[in-house]
């Protein structure tokens, strides 16, 4: 039923040595560009509509929004393409947030980098238990990842104790992640463009990230092919796990305050903002440069609607009706791109 | 008829012993049962206004709702599909309510209007599944945040109150019983879903479509026809929840309802539903809404904070998908155990 995308796009290049490529089966190979294309019309339109919706300090904002949320559906990406779902991700940021935090109170000269790390391996830990209950105990995702959504929630808010971290226990350095640019670019982005750039290229490249796609595509044949099905979805559930608490350190930078509810939530953003980048909710396909774009995206929209004075009432319904377009739109592809590489494969087969 | 009973059923093939005596007792709801008397009686030990008429009456309307949702919930899992966006239809349906009354309808026509309000979201997930072949735990993501977003427009920052007197008797026991109105027509309400489960042959044609498809298709079940008219009664049966939730708060705002998605599908997950379709009970779910609800009611009164309480509530879910593959887990290495002695003279 789900035919995957990175299985057509080896035949296409066979299929496209004629000098004519239908364009819907560029779009299936490049489903980035469709949502890379569609955020300039947005990004466009608002500014004709209000134009300090293309300033620097407006952009600035687009950019330094959303690199929490990216980083979050970069995991998620990996554990969706080994047709797997992490709902973990939320409780996940809010428990690294909240211990970065407490590592600023007792330790305060604590270097930003190491920070980070902490959160991260805060993440990492949380990913380990996920992935070997998923993994080797062999239960679904769904149902595993919700309970743990419960219970790292609420040793969170154990943990927490009604004590919020303020701005007060933070060290400048660490805010200052939060706030400041380099080059023009928050840095917080500059993180999640580097993760992107590094776990993207690892993902075309690795054998390990390729297996993932195989796993998600076909798990029997990923089996009988010797793939170690279970080692590999271990290891999607520790990226997106550490890609989590890595995002939960920077939330603590963004926001500088962090209770008990921090990323409450954030688990089906990050699921939304895969599948409006094109990453199949079956597995098997999906890039993570889509699923930034998809997170960019659905970031931008909110604030185009609130550029174009559009009631913020109208966010969600929009995010919503974008998501169920986009699921809609990949489904169209499919079918389409199928029927095509159906007529060609019998035409070959004539000659 | 043979056929449809034996899929139903969720041994092994090769388990061709006849179960018999006590083993036949050896199932998932004997479990919950257990469970639930272990909870009562913890309850009772430790509570001593355990068994008075408040506290029953409080167990029951907490949980009423959410139970109510749990049970269109079973039978679309049942079917390998999930509808996420349940809770977002009973704040739809909520705010549809707090709308109406708040431009001065009669609360009668503004229920029905929230009813058919509640089919056509229904009808919507469930067009987006069948008609367009769209996965579902995706597509209601999407409609999750569409339906939350329209019940943000249609009632904006507004929260509706001051409902008739009538209405709100909603909200109080039973005449002089303890038992809370939503709760009992949970009750009633599981009594049918459960008739038409286990005892029509609609019922086991949902456990057909979610064990094999493509089976049941070809044995002439018309599969999507069947999962459009559940979505639709999913849609009914949280703008249902939704009119109760709005009397039992005594108000409608557009976040009424929010996050219970998740409670729905850990109660139908805890009852032994199959998350992957083709097995689970209704008396399953109808003790896992009353675990859910004596437990909360134990833990809280006995002061344990709503943060633990969620620690338990995952804990047990956790333990509801791990169980029934530990068994799994032993069989397979008891088989390869078995194996290796008769290979070995």
């Amino acid at each position: 039923m789900s035919q995957n995308l990175d299985e057509v796009a080896p035949t296409l290049s066979v299929g496209a040595a004629g000098p004519k490529t239908p364009l819907i089966l560029k779009l299936v190979r490049f489903r980035e560009f469709a949502i890379l294309f569609a955020l300039i019309v947005v990004f466009a339109a608002t500014s004709i509509k209000n134009t300090s919706f293309a300033s620097s300090s407006s952009i600035q904002g687009l950019l330094s929004g959303p690199a929490v949320i990216i980083l979050i559906a970069v995991g998620e990406t990996l554990v969706i393409i080994t047709r797997n779902v992490d709902l973990t991700v939320g409780s996940v940021l809010g428990l690294s947030a909240y211990l970065v935090g407490d590592l600023y109170v007792h330790y305060p000269h604590t270097p930003v980098i190491v920070a980070l790390l902490f959160g991260t391996v805060v993440g990492a830990v949380c990913g380990v238990v996920t992935g070997v209950i998923v993994a080797y105990a062999r239960v679904p995702s769904l149902a595993v990842t919700l309970g743990l959504l419960y219970i790292i929630r609420g040793v969170v808010a154990v943990i927490v104790n009604a004590v919020q971290i303020n701005a007060t226990s933070l060290p400048t350095g660490f805010i200052n992640v939060g706030a400041n640019n380099f080059i023009g670019i928050p840095i917080m982005m500059w993180v999640a463009i580097v993760v992107v750039a590094v776990v993207g290229y690892a993902m075309r490249n690795f054998r390990a990230a390729r297996e993932m796609y195989a796993i998600g595509s076909n798990p029997e044949a990923a089996v009988l092919a010797g793939i170690r099905v279970q080692r590999r979805i271990f290891g999607a559930f520790v990226t997106s796990g550490a890609l989590a608490g890595l995002a939960g350190a920077l939330w603590l930078a963004e926001f500088a305050t962090v209770g008990s509810t921090a990323g409450t939530g954030y688990e089906l953003d990050a699921v939304a903002a895969a599948v409006v980048g094109g990453v199949a909710i079956f597995g098997g396909s999906g890039t993570v440069l889509g699923a930034a774009l998809g997170a960019l995206f659905l970031n931008t929209i909110n604030q185009a609607l609130v550029a174009a004075g559009v009631s913020s009432f109208w966010d969600e319904a929009v995010a919503g009706l974008l998501l169920v377009l986009a699921i809609a739109f990949d489904r169209y592809l499919i079918v389409r791109s199928e029927r095509i590489l159906r007529v060609e494969g019998r035409e070959r087969g004539r000659h | 008829m043979a056929d449809t009973n034996s899929i139903g059923m969720s041994e092994p093939l090769t388990d061709l012993e006849p179960r018999v005596g006590l083993v036949k007792l050896v199932r998932w709801e004997s479990g919950l049962v257990i469970v639930l008397i272990a909870c009562i009686i913890c309850g009772a030990l430790t509570f001593k206004y355990f068994f008075t008429p408040q506290t029953i009456f409080f167990s029951g309307l907490d949980i009423g709702e959410i139970a109510m949702m749990a049970l269109p919930m079973t039978f679309i899992i049942i079917t390998g599909e999930i509808d996420l966006s349940v809770a977002s239809m009973l704040g739809l349906s909520a705010s549809t309510l707090g709308y109406l009354f708040l431009h001065g309808w009669n609360i009668w026509p503004a229920m029905i209007v929230c009813l058919i309000v509640g089919a056509l979201a229904g009808a919507f997930n469930g067009m987006l599944v069948t008609r367009f072949g769209l996965p579902s735990i995706a597509v209601t993501i999407g409609t999750l945040s569409l339906y939350r977003g329209i019940a943000s427009i249609i009632l904006g920052t507004n929260t509706a109150v001051g409902f008739p007197l009538s209405t709100l008797k909603l909200s109080l026991p039973i005449g002089k019983s303890e038992i809370a109105y939503d709760f009992a027509i949970f009750i009633v309400m599981s009594i049918a879903f459960g008739v038409v489960l286990h005892l029509t042959s609609f019922g086991r044609s949902l456990y057909a479509i979610g064990l094999q498809k493509e089976t049941a298709y070809f044995s002439g079940i018309q599969v999507n026809r069947i999962k459009f008219r559940l979505y639709i009664l999913s849609g009914v049966v949280c703008a249902f929840a939704g009119i109760l939730y709005t009397y039992q708060e005594a108000s409608a705002n557009n976040s009424t309802g929010i996050g219970l998605e998740l409670n729905v599908v850990a109660i139908a997950l805890l009852g032994g539903v199959s998350i992957f379709g083709g097995r689970g009970t209704i008396i399953g779910v109808v003790l896992a809404a009353c675990i859910m609800a004596v437990l909360t009611t134990w833990l809280t009164d006995i002061d344990v904070s709503g943060e633990v309480q969620s620690i338990i509530v995952g804990g047990l879910l956790l333990l509801s998908v791990l169980v029934p593959n530990a068994k799994d887990g032993f069989g397979r290495i008891r088989a390869v155990l078995r194996r290796r002695s008769a290979v070995s003279p």
